[in-house]
């Protein structure tokens, strides 16, 4: 095992990291959306969100993944397999982080909804003031377990044709004939990675106004 | 005789079928602290919740300062619901303090306090922070006005939490067990900032198991039992001997050290 092939691998992490994040990022935005509908009063908002979580947490990313990649092209859409990988791995957490989200909403203990509406705050002031924020705090730590889900699963991209740390080292592995070595590396840069994430999460949880220590 | 602050025409509340309150009539005079005592589950924290406007009455009518709260009779004589704003500017009068103090986590002492002033009546930040500043001097804790909830012990925050509440102006302020989740040690501090509160002539109805408190502080006393108020009147009248039964029965029950010199 020589530095350029280690090399290689932290260097096919960027893809890893890069569409983790993104899908992290769109996928939260999918959960606000979501999460809304799913805390309507109306059916009519709350049923489709109801359907499309329960089909993304219930059929495997691998599939979806595949799903996606030959549905896109079928429907007219040629695009490069980065967009396939990507709308695949946002859709899928936007469903995991909507019930996140969904459930910390919830959680946000009534008393403090009374005091904001003794207090005379609007509805609208009452969630971006005190529902939001609070609910989002409650929701902070899933969130941080989200992105090292999505960290992982990202590996399955690579059946999608992209050159992540998984693809890489699978083909360094088979060129070089050094399976073991490489696949360690693999896993020691995942591991590297995820703790970075877990690490920053716990400090950012800390440092939020009000957080307890 | 004056305009009650607030008076409650045979009000009614029922959850579902079960009925929680029953004909209640009240009437709070305006500058004077009311205490609200019974048992537990007896419907306390749910008549004030229904002068709040927390909860809606079933049936029946509350006046503030000789304004209908939440719903008023039409000329047909049938219980019609106001239009929002108008609720929201009759309750603009009241103001709130609860068993669990509810402040905002997020927010410091200060923020807590000047919340509404910032977005409800859209003081400038500089305004509102020298305002709320102001409250929290009131109530002992200028020096804690940087201070999250979680950083507070019960006492302070509930301090803050009437800090929050008197930041409003309110014309009349209600507290729910405003003690119940403190350490003995704490609810003398709550009581001080309360017992000043009663001094100012703020209009005071007061949920509280501190019977030392009610006997030396209010006005009037009544007594609720089985979602109906059993008896009302002076405390030297209400606790005086012999007592009825559910009375008797209750002090046992609740007997704290204010109580113990004045049975
Ligand atoms: N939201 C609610 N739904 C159903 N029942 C309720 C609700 N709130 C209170 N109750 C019932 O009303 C009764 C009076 O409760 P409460 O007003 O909290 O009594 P207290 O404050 O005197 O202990 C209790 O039997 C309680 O179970
Ligand atoms: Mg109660």
């Amino acid at each position: 095992m020589t530095f350029k092939l280690f090399n290689l691998l932290v260097q096919a992490s960027v893809w890893t990291i890069g569409i983790s994040a993104i899908s992290i990022v769109i996928g939260f935005i999918l959960a606000l959306g979501l999460s809304a509908a799913l805390l309507s009063a109306r059916k009519l908002y709350r049923r489709p969100a109801e359907f499309f979580i329960s089909f993304f947490r219930g059929v495997p990313l691998l599939v979806q993944l595949l799903l996606i990649y030959n549905l896109l092209p079928f429907i007219g859409l040629n695009v490069p397999s980065i967009v396939a990988a990507i709308v695949g791995m946002s859709l899928c957490t936007a469903a995991y982080q909507a019930e996140n989200l969904r459930g910390g909403f919830e959680s946000v203990p009534k008393g403090f909804i009374e005091a904001a509406d003794m207090a005379g705050l609007s509805p609208r002031q009452i969630f971006m003031r005190i529902k939001a924020p609070i609910a989002l705090r409650l929701t902070f730590p899933a969130l941080v377990n989200e992105a090292i889900m999505i960290l992982k699963s990202s590996s399955l991209v690579s059946v999608v044709g992209i050159v992540e740390i998984t693809r890489m080292a699978q083909d360094l592995a088979s060129s070089t004939y050094m399976p073991i070595e490489i696949f360690s590396s693999a896993a020691i840069i995942y591991l590297a990675i995820c703790w970075i994430v877990a690490m920053t999460g716990k400090y950012v949880e800390r440092s939020l106004p009000g957080a307890v220590k | 005789m004056t305009l009650p602050a607030i008076s409650v025409q045979n009000l009614v509340k029922r959850f579902g079928t079960s009925t929680v309150l029953e004909a209640i009539n009240l009437t709070i005079p305006a500058g004077q602290v009311s205490c609200l005592i019974g048992p537990s589950g007896s419907g306390k924290s749910t008549l004030l919740r229904c002068l709040a406007f927390l909860e809606e009455a079933s049936e029946g009518m509350i006046t503030v300062n000789g304004e209908a709260l939440g719903f008023f009779e039409n000329s047909r004589g049938e219980r019609e619901r106001l239009p929002l704003a108008q609720i929201r500017r009759v309750r603009s009068q009241i103001g709130m303090v609860f068993q669990q103090f509810n402040l905002w986590p997020h927010m410091t002492a200060l923020g807590n306090v000047a919340e509404a002033l910032k977005t409800v009546h859209k003081a400038p930040k500089a305004e509102a922070e020298e305002r709320a500043l102001a409250q929290l001097t009131k109530v002992g804790l200028a020096n804690r006005a940087g201070h999250y909830p979680s950083q507070l012990s019960g006492g302070q925050q509930q301090r803050v939490a009437i800090a929050r509440a008197l930041a409003l102006q309110p014309k009349i302020m209600l507290f729910d067990e405003p003690t119940s989740a403190l350490d003995p040690e704490l609810t003398g501090e709550v009581l001080n900032v309360m017992r000043d509160l009663a001094t100012e002539g703020m209009t005071m109805v007061v949920v509280s198991h501190e019977i030392g408190f009610a006997a030396t502080v209010a006005q009037q006393i009544s007594f609720l039992d089985q979602g109906r108020i059993l008896f009302a009147g002076a405390p030297g009248h209400v606790f005086a001997k012999p007592r009825h039964p559910r009375l008797e029965q209750f002090l046992d029950t609740y007997l704290d050290r204010g109580a113990s010199m004045l049975v």
